[in-house]
């Protein structure tokens, strides 16, 4: 039984570390999803499959009869699905700002875009890495663009 | 159970969670920060007293027994640990008071700021593997949130950068925990040091290796370290000096506690590695700092070059060279982050940090040369400064081991940051000011008074050795018999 879940495992790590290496960043969040869900499942067959058997303690007893699931690696797995998901989220909304205030999701893309002051709308169908046509005003299009200074390229000490 | 192994971690926490509530008070915010870390500042001291008095503390959570229960545990590597972080805790927390512009402070900085700090913590005090990763993960999305906080287009350039490739550092390491578990069992990191014994040598090396991947991606080894040049140089100066002191070293400590207490069955192997790897990180690191040109920039650079002295110490695995690499580490750790200090106060006095715009800060800022002179020769291994014992030390173990050509090159990269460091001193604070250079403000107190503080625990560290050097070797000698922790989790001296 943990055979042909261990290849799914396989193929499904494969198939992410495809898509992280490419250049898109939503491709790599993409990619990152696969291969977190990958993991997670080989840590649930790490814990050995048992099939029918559930792990409940009966009355008067101890612990589970044996032979029963191990009860341990869902619980890790619970664990890891929610803190994965919380990053996963913060990665889709670092990749939707940076989209909205550099005006790309690619990776060579980014470096030659700091110095370039041409925000994005947010409705801007125009794909990424097009060049805009009409410089907008700053800040006038981008919605909440944090707190001040921050369109200058060095904002360390972006004090108002 | 004892509540001192756990108060440097619940105190921060709980107070995050007030600090979130006092959002609409900044005032308020900033001193309950202060207050916060200097708490945590004594609760941590008061535990290295009672590790230094009465041996390794453990103590479960729930009631449940070790292995069962998520077990805590303070030995002096990890006492010491949460010491130096709860003083670079209250050294930022005062920076930031001057340094945080009150944008940031509306959208959280102080809350995540003592998340942050409770992660580390508990990264560094828990002893079962699956709650390190936890801790992994709390101190990685506050730091995360930190970096990007305010949305500078530099900040998201390096954010994306550093959140990717920590993404997937995370994932190797939770990949590495679930083969961990399927070949032993337990994730008990105690109970995980004997099973790892009986099991079969070349899958634990395999596993020696995946997490050697994940931890080292944290701590910025060769040829891992990419992001963080490339990251560290855009928050704001508090933050990116309490990330370049104690984050990377979060990953070296991981690295410490599973190359002494777990993977120590094929030493000749995965210490030989690590020995290839420090070589290669002390001198890309040095190299690649002598190629920039922003204070910044070169500091974040010498990180990388410093992680190789630590690594090359855990490498060599006697005594004497992990005393060197702890020693090195608590060094690193105060001067580092003291570095990024004055690069903050010099872009405070002068308007930029790059070196190329700034200049003549000695004759009209004094007092700041010296702030930079202090741990900057203590960075490069100046005598009797504290780098200069961490070095010596660090060395001595190479020769005692006949490691010649680690040594050479430890030695070499000595003077190549020596070169890093003359070039900011020459040209930020003796060259003559650049044309139309304005010195703006005064430095504010609250940005000078951490400055001076971390500046004396360098030349204390350097002048009053002794205390220091015995902390050290005491942790040593608890990592170099693994027996003590796994019989202060396991057996009967564990919780009174």
């Amino acid at each position: 039984m943990e055979a042909p879940v261990a290849l799914t495992v396989g193929i499904v790590f494969g198939a992410g570390v495809y898509l992280v290496l490419q250049r898109n960043l939503l491709r790599f969040v993409f990619g990152l999803i696969l291969i977190s869900g990958a993991v997670n499942v080989s840590i649930f067959v790490a814990g050995r499959l048992t099939r029918g058997a559930s792990p409940f303690v009966p009355e008067g007893a101890v612990a589970p009869p044996a032979g029963s699931a191990n009860a341990l690696p869902q619980a890790l797995i619970l664990t890891a699905i929610v803190i994965g998901f919380g990053l996963t989220v913060f990665a889709i909304v670092l990749l939707l700002r940076t989209y909205e205030r550099l005006g790309t999701v690619r990776t060579d893309e980014l470096p030659e875009r700091l110095d370039d002051p041409r925000p994005v709308d947010r409705n801007g169908d125009a794909p990424a890495g097009a060049p805009r046509p009409r410089p907008m005003p700053q800040g006038g299009t981008v919605p909440r663009t944090g707190p001040s200074g921050t369109d200058a390229r060095d904002d360390g000490e972006g004090a108002p | 159970m004892s509540w001192l192994v756990i108060a440097p971690i619940l105190l921060p926490l709980a107070a995050s969670a007030v600090a979130f509530v006092l959002h609409r008070r900044p005032a308020l915010q900033r001193g309950w920060a202060l207050a916060t870390t200097a708490a945590t500042l004594a609760a941590s001291l008061a535990l290295l007293a009672e590790v230094s008095r009465g041996g390794i503390v453990a103590t479960t959570l729930g009631g449940w027994p070790a292995p069962f229960g998520i077990t805590f545990v303070a030995d002096h590597l990890s006492a010491i640990l949460v010491v130096v972080g709860a003083v670079m805790a209250l050294a930022t927390a005062a920076y930031a008071l001057a340094d945080v512009d009150a944008g940031r402070e509306g959208l959280g900085y102080h809350p995540l700021f003592l998340v942050l700090v409770a992660g580390v913590h508990g990264a560094f005090l828990t002893g079962d593997l699956f709650n390190l990763y936890v801790w992994f993960e709390v101190l990685l999305i506050a730091s995360f949130a930190l970096l990007t906080l305010g949305s500078g287009r530099a900040q998201l350039e390096g954010g994306v950068k550093y959140v990717a490739v920590n993404l997937v550092s995370s994932l190797f390491f939770l990949a590495a925990i679930g083969l961990t578990y399927g070949l032993t069992g337990t994730l008990n990191m105690a109970d995980l040091a004997g099973a790892l014994r009986d099991a079969p040598p070349n899958l634990v090396t395999l596993l020696a290796m995946l997490f050697l991947v994940a931890f080292g991606i944290k701590a910025a080894i060769f040829p891992l370290f990419f992001w963080l040049p490339a990251s560290y140089h855009t928050p704001p100066t508090a933050v990116a000096a309490y990330f370049a002191g104690m984050l990377t070293k979060v990953g070296v400590y991981a690295l410490l506690r599973a190359f002494t207490l777990l993977f120590t069955g094929d030493v000749a192997w995965t210490h030989g590695v690590l020995a290839v790897l420090a070589g290669f990180t002390m001198v890309v690191g040095v190299l690649g700092a002598a190629a920039q040109n922003e204070m910044r920039r070169i500091l974040a650079f010498h990180i990388v070059s410093q992680i190789g002295y630590m690594i090359l110490g855990l490498a060599l695995y006697t005594p004497l060279a992990l005393a060197g690499a702890l020693f090195y580490l608590v060094h690193n750790v105060v001067a580092k982050a003291n570095l990024f200090f004055v690069a903050g106060l010099v872009r405070r006095v002068a308007g930029s940090s790059d070196l190329d715009a700034v200049g003549g800060l000695y004759r009209h800022r004094p007092w700041l040369a010296i702030g930079f002179l202090v741990p900057a020769f203590a960075l490069a291994g100046f005598p009797p400064l504290s780098g200069f014992w961490a070095k010596l030390l660090v060395v001595l173990a190479g020769l005692e081991a006949g490691a010649w050509l680690l040594v050479v090159l430890a030695l070499g990269t000595g003077l190549l940051t020596l070169y890093s460091m003359t070039k900011i001193w020459q040209r930020a604070f003796w060259a003559p000011a650049p044309e139309g250079l304005e010195l703006r403000r005064d430095a504010p107190a609250a940005m000078v008074v951490p400055v001076a503080a971390l500046a004396g625990v360098t030349i204390l560290m350097g002048v009053a050795v002794e205390p220091f050097l015995a902390l050290a070797q005491a942790a040593a000698a608890e990592m170099m018999d693994p027996a003590r922790y796994v019989a202060a989790v396991l057996g009967e001296g564990g919780t009174p």
